[in-house]
């Protein structure tokens, strides 16, 4: 007979609003912003649970989710439609004591503790749902349990310059984390935290029902959880992950991370079958490219129509582009029209957004990239 | 909820398209980038409301199963009635080898006998267009006719359809007589093969053949029985096309490329469903030089492309030359390449150099997983 038991459960935190994507998130959450042509960015953490083989996925929901929900569904591009487990929307809900909002990452956890232990799990697997990236979680686990940790935070180096823009791991020559630093000035590393980490289930549990007991915390995974697990002496391990990571958590860095894909060297390879980024798939004819369009080092999806010139840009499904018009440098999102004459070069436009006949969007500034949302 | 089962025959003659039926039928031919041939008359059926759907095969079903699965894609996954596909039954009792497809409905009638509707619609699988069926059926219903036909009513091109069934009507629209087109008249009315009647006479029928054993196709005894009956035609007045020859798919595919066909075909009367895939967006390369064509997802495109179809995951190197071509899914063409009229069967491999040009008439058609 087949129990419900299951060895990982994966809690994947996506009720963040992104801020500092300004007008791209006022009506969905950063998990659900459009990416890379097709996906979502939530889409890479939930095609690497599938493709790690975890089949049980709590999502954790809670700013501007309705967008965000219809896109999960039932998992099912994901293959995580299944019998037992599967994925499942968490979102903040009323008790007999009332109702409470998430207050932090962890107390998003704390709030739903009885989900994992209805699977009685022996690992838990926290995600984020705000990076784009490709990792094999099974490697993770598996260097848990070599460990013997009690915790193990996936890193990746950085930058020096930027390690105050992240959680900073020094660890020994056994890669155990002796100090954990939150946005250090002075790094002594520059092993930064992914926001990846597998606790063992029982001890994490402790380490919540404490947390919300104190009135100070803010129930945050880097600022109280994984500070006080460092302080007590926890056998805390990192683990060092090498690929393409990227935190997009500015419009500048979503856009970034678009044209990356355009690079002849992009290390994050969306060709490969074996580790393919699954996503909702929309239903429209292939894209259609007529006598007056071009299009060169760019991405194109599904039911777009180009008349005219497309260069460097990524295309989402839908997109018109009339005659004469000019796509440059350019990340054009779901069923955008540009019309005949227009122009959009350095820009983010936005669903649905309809840029008029000869209407121009020339942005020259190298440090800043436009926002077009109507 | 609709009073209307929709049947999908697929004995459809594959003596002209044998190049691309080797191991499937015609309904799962790849066309238009990312289609199958049977994904408009299954959408169709479906936008027109008709959720229990059969399709009565001749065997080589194993495309036909890989691409419909559950039916999920076309939302036919249903707790109520959804997709049915009944194969021939092989019965090592009973060696009588029948060549027609009266006996497969006959061996399923079981099916058709415990559904609900009370109609039945009957179609095959290789007309390409997008019918409303639920007008069609809304006009059977208030004419009172025995038998609805829909047809298109042709008046240019009349070689196209050669041998059509085609409907001899009188004024008031009644089927007179169904003959067949000579491609010598300045207009007539094909037959789209797509038949509306009440789900009793369409079991009175398949029953009567068996019984008088005089005809071994479902066809020829529905046009036995229209002199007894009243039978009705339905015109459709929108674009349709027939996979019944290579000739006729090479032309279809090129019809796509104007833009107004393909856009009531694929978005104004409803959609037409697929098979979803999980494929990235297609990349173009800074060398590539694209017009008039239409492509797919997933693929990785550095060459030049022009008045042709991709399918998806096809790769184009640098320097290659696509010319009026049909390329289907995972095909891969090497650099310096020039193809011409040709059609690339599905993960067809052409090396680099390689020249190959066909004829708008006679396409040359390079077989499933060959490398050239």
């Amino acid at each position: 007979m087949r129990n419900q038991n299951k060895e990982i459960v994966a809690m994947l935190l996506a009720g963040g609003q992104g801020s500092r994507l300004k007008k791209l998130t006022t009506r969905l959450a950063k998990p659900a912003v459009p990416f890379g042509g097709k996906y979502r960015i939530i889409d890479f953490t939930l095609s690497n649970c599938s493709n790690s083989d975890i089949d049980t996925v709590g999502v954790l929901t809670q700013y501007q989710p309705q967008e965000l929900n219809s896109h999960i569904g039932i998992g099912s591009p994901w293959d995580l439609d299944r019998k037992d487990g599967g994925v499942t929307i968490l979102q903040p809900y009323v008790g007999p004591k009332g109702g409470r909002w998430y207050k932090g990452t962890a107390n998003a956890i704390y709030e739903n503790m009885d989900f994992i232990d209805k699977y009685k799990a022996k690992y838990v697997l926290i995600l984020s749902g705000d990076h784009i990236y490709k990792m094999d979680y099974s490697l993770l686990l598996e260097y848990h349990k070599e460990k013997s940790a009690k915790a193990t935070i996936a890193v990746i180096e950085v930058p020096f310059e930027e390690t105050n823009r992240f959680g900073i791991m020094n660890i020994n020559e056994n890669k155990r984390v002796y100090e954990f630093e939150e946005k250090p000035k002075n790094a002594k590393s520059n092993l930064a935290s992914m926001g990846v980490y597998i606790f063992n289930w029982d001890v994490l549990k402790q380490y919540l029902i404490e947390d919300e007991k104190d009135k100070t915390s803010e129930n945050d995974f880097g600022k109280n959880i994984i500070p006080k697990m460092v302080d007590r002496g926890l056998d805390i391990y990192a683990y060092l992950f090498d690929g393409y990571w990227k935190d997009v958590g500015t419009v500048e860095s979503l856009w970034e991370a678009n044209m990356d894909l355009l690079k002849k060297d992009n290390r994050l390879n969306l060709y490969d079958h074996n580790w393919k980024i699954y996503s909702e798939a929309p239903n429209s004819p292939p894209h259609y490219i007529s006598d007056t369009g071009s299009v060169k080092s760019s991405l194109l999806n599904e039911g777009c129509i180009v008349n005219g010139e497309v260069k460097n840009s990524v295309l989402f499904p839908g997109v018109y582009v009339g005659k004469n018009a000019k796509i440059i440098d350019s990340v054009v999102m779901p069923n955008v029209r540009i019309e005949d004459y227009a122009v959009v070069k350095r820009a983010i436009v936005m669903s649905e957004v309809v840029v008029k006949e000869g209407y121009k969007i020339i942005n020259e500034n190298l440090n800043e990239i436009v926002v077009v949302n109507e | 909820m609709k009073d209307i089962m929709g049947i999908i025959n697929l004995s459809e003659s594959e003596e002209a398209v044998k190049e691309l039926t080797y191991n499937r039928p015609i309904a799962t031919i790849p066309i238009a980038g990312r289609y199958r041939v049977i994904d408009f008359t299954l959408s169709n059926m479906v936008n027109g409301g008709i959720h229990n759907v059969s399709i009565f095969t001749r065997g080589k079903s194993r495309s036909l199963m890989d691409h419909l699965g559950t039916g999920k894609d076309w939302d036919l996954d249903r707790t109520i009635d959804g997709l049915f596909v009944l194969n021939p039954v092989i019965n090592f009792h009973d060696i009588t080898f029948y060549r027609g497809d009266i006996e497969n409905f006959k061996n399923h009638i079981d099916y058709i006998e415990y559904s609900k509707q009370n109609y039945v619609l009957l179609t095959r699988s290789y007309m390409i267009c997008n019918v409303n069926y639920s007008e069609a059926f809304k006009y059977h219903k208030k004419s009172e006719a025995d038998i609805t036909i829909i047809y298109k009513e042709m008046k240019n091109n009349c070689t196209k359809f050669l041998n059509f069934d085609t409907l001899n009507l009188d004024e008031r629209g009644k089927v007179l007589s169904i003959g067949r087109n000579t491609g010598k008249s300045k207009s007539y009315n094909m037959s789209m093969e797509m038949y509306i009647m009440k789900k009793q006479l369409f079991l009175s029928i398949i029953q009567d053949s068996i019984s008088t054993g005089d005809s071994e196709y479902l066809k020829q005894s529905i046009f036995k029985s229209i002199k007894n009956l009243n039978v009705n035609a339905y015109p459709f007045n929108g674009y349709v096309s027939c996979i019944n020859s290579i000739e006729n798919y090479y032309k279809t595919n090129m019809e796509l490329l104007d833009i107004d066909i393909s856009d009531e075909l694929f978005h104004k009367r409803g959609v037409i469903y697929t098979k979803t895939k999980n494929e990235p967006p297609t990349k173009y390369a800074d060398s590539s030089n694209i017009i008039n064509s239409i492509v797919a997802n997933g693929c990785i495109i550095e060459g030049n492309v022009e008045n042709s179809i991709i399918g998806r995951g096809v790769k184009i190197g640098k320097g290659a030359v696509i010319k009026d071509s049909i390329i289907m899914r995972k095909s891969t063409v090497e650099k310096c390449v020039y193809l011409n009229n040709v059609i690339l069967d599905k993960y067809v491999y052409i090396t680099k150099g390689k020249v190959l040009s066909g004829d708008k008439k006679n396409p040359f058609v390079i077989k499933k997983n060959m490398t050239l």
